[in-house]
């Protein structure tokens, strides 16, 4: 069998990138995410009063590339760093840049009261329901049956507990106004996540309050399973229990 | 004009005066009252006050707020300085001025202080005042060397200092000129090429990857600086003393006290006080304690600064500690050891 390697499709590079090279393995979901995120900001004319806080994670290596002022946080910390730096620059976009690992295991607790405070940021979290940078272990969203490296015969309720799903426990906040998940699973997933992203930025500009938009993301590498086979995997596994949809919209819950 | 007021009510106007714009913290006595200072003062001020769901969060604010170029600061007890060691070390490596008050139960976080929990290489400048007009002046010199250095500055004291009230009068100190802070990300350098990436991890924009080497040795070069340029200290008495007596915070004022009273006796007795804990005044005292027969050191904790003497004094004269673990019911740190005739009692006993 002969190794295909995927072809490079274009040169396009999102104005505020400052750089097409990273690291991050083929069919990883989270770089697709970071131009959507740069995309936005450049059509909202938003890039001289952007701050973008970055969690640790896989996507942390592509925080390097981003041509907006950055600060990076420690392990789940990035939406307490974000409401310091919101209310001290209360005009800029604010959004936090957060895996499954970063922000519902490690810093659940933050994004719980970010949201609930009604801070004035966004929180843009990238679901692949397991630890991308450490090899494959499951997080708080892994779903039921999921083979992780410390879930080896897959994620078992009685041992290892239930997902935890992010937009269902935010939505009904008080302070939070927008929670949406999108997915990034084929192009028109990533249409609606764009719509999603939008709408988010444009809530906080608007002044309404705490924003979340979750992005389903492919970890091939992580699920153990071929390159190709990620976007299925993702739409028909982790999009089973993770459902995608808008769950609130100008602070009311929407019916799903 | 000079009020009456708590150390927490002035160590907030102190900052207020100094520029602080932003502070977070959790509710933890003795430095509960700090937080309700900066909570009734910064709003007026143009500032934010934030109150956290708990002591890991709220320096995780702060940070946020320093990372725009803001002054900002967050405090609380040792046992809440104790869940942000993580931070504090991560932002040292970040270079980023943050001022942190320790307002602790006794002196038993000089370790914590000048050691540190967190991971890796790091320092803090830790300055500690002796009272409520130090503190003053010292909170305000924080956040000056926090802008100078680009890195937190620790100011710690305990019940007495939030909880006595002295007549002070706080005015804006100036203690020169600073760089502007053109590394900050306060949201205006997208779109050039050329960002500001507050970062920890030895990254640059543009390239991937990190260079943590190339990055943790400066840091390390520039405490090594930092150790050369900021040793403070007071000394009393140091020139004829057969016996030399070091403290440092509250209890330092007891000893200053009691070693006066017994130099008017005709006793040979000399005060060695560090001002700054980190970077620790060893060559100061090493002088002074070159030609004394004793080193007591006065401390209220089974024996934690005495390191720091011993370190200093190497072998010179041999140190012996007077101070000990002293509390009460409370557990906020007052007990018997905080009593003048005490105190007196223990510098007159190694005398002899």
């Amino acid at each position: 069998m002969s190794e295909r390697v995927a072809e490079r499709t274009g040169e396009f590079l999102p104005r505020l990138q400052l750089s097409p090279d990273h690291d991050l393995c083929p069919g990883c979901g989270e770089p697709l995410v970071l131009r959507l995120i740069l995309e936005l900001i450049d059509e909202l004319g938003l890039a001289e009063r952007a701050i973008g806080v970055v969690g640790i994670g896989c996507y942390t290596a592509l925080a390097p590339l981003i041509d907006l002022d950055v600060i990076q946080a420690l392990h789940g910390r990035a939406p307490s760093l974000a409401t310091g730096a919101k209310r001290m620059r209360p005009e800029s976009l604010l959004f936090t840049l957060q895996g499954d690992g970063d922000m519902v295991n490690e810093g659940l607790q933050e994004v719980i009261h970010t949201a609930a405070r009604g801070e004035n940021v966004t929180c843009i979290l990238l679901n692949n329901g397991v630890f991308g940078e450490t090899g494959g272990h499951m997080t708080a969203t892994t779903v039921l049956g999921q083979r992780t490296k410390n879930t080896l015969e897959g994620r078992d309720a009685a041992r290892h507990g239930h997902p935890i799903r992010m937009c269902e426990l935010i939505a009904p906040l008080g302070g939070a106004t927008y929670v949406a998940r999108g997915s990034v699973h084929d192009a028109a997933a990533v249409s609606k996540t764009r719509r999603m992203l939008r709408r988010a930025f444009e809530s906080q500009l608007a002044g309404e309050g705490f924003s979340l938009v979750e992005v389903l993301t492919m970890c091939p590498t992580g699920w153990f399973v071929p390159t190709k086979e990620g976007p299925g995997y993702l739409n028909g596994v982790l999009g089973a229990v993770h459902g995608v949809g808008e769950l609130k919209r100008e602070g009311k819950l929407l019916a799903r | 004009m000079r009020r009456l007021v708590e150390g927490s009510e002035a160590i907030a106007d102190a900052a207020l005066a100094a520029g602080c714009r932003f502070f977070a913290g959790y509710p933890m006595t003795p430095f509960t009252e700090l937080l309700e200072s900066f909570a009734a003062k910064l709003p007026a001020a143009g500032g934010a006050c934030v109150n956290a769901e708990s002591e890991l969060e709220a320096i995780g604010m702060a940070w946020g707020a320093a990372a725009t170029g803001a002054r900002a600061a967050t405090g609380s007890t040792g046992q809440g300085l104790a869940l942000m060691q993580e931070s504090l070390s991560e932002l040292t490596r970040a270079e980023l001025p943050l001022v942190v008050f320790n307002l602790a139960r006794g002196q038993g976080d000089y370790f914590q202080a000048t050691r540190g929990g967190g991971h890796g290489d790091y320092r803090l400048i830790v300055l500690a005042p002796i009272d409520v007009t130090e503190a003053v002046v010292l909170t305000q010199e924080a956040f000056y060397l926090a802008d100078q250095w680009r890195n937190p500055v620790l100011v710690i004291g305990d019940y007495l200092l939030a909880h006595t009230a002295e007549a002070v009068a706080v005015h804006a100190l100036e203690f020169g000129a600073l760089p502007a802070k053109s590394w900050a990300a306060d949201g205006g350098g997208g779109g050039r090429g050329r960002p500001r990436h507050v970062s920890s991890l030895g990254t640059t924009p543009g390239s991937k990857g990190i260079d943590p080497e190339r990055a943790w040795q400066a840091l390390a070069a520039k405490h090594e600086r930092i150790a050369a340029a900021e040793a403070r200290f007071e000394a009393e008495g140091v020139e004829d003393a057969d016996l030399l007596v070091v403290a440092f915070g509250s209890l330092a004022r007891f000893a200053r006290h009691a070693v006066r009273e017994l130099r008017a006796e005709g006793a040979r007795v000399g005060f060695f006080r560090p001002i700054t804990l980190w970077p620790f005044p060893s060559v100061a005292l090493a002088a002074a304690a070159a030609r004394v027969r004793r080193v007591a050191v006065l401390e209220q904790n089974a024996g934690q600064m005495i390191d720091d003497v011993r370190l200093a004094v190497l072998g010179a004269a041999p140190v012996v500690g007077i101070g000990g673990i002293s509390t009460d019911p409370s557990g906020f740190g007052i007990g018997r050891l905080l009593d003048p005739e005490n105190v007196r009692g223990r510098i007159a006993g190694a005398l002899r």
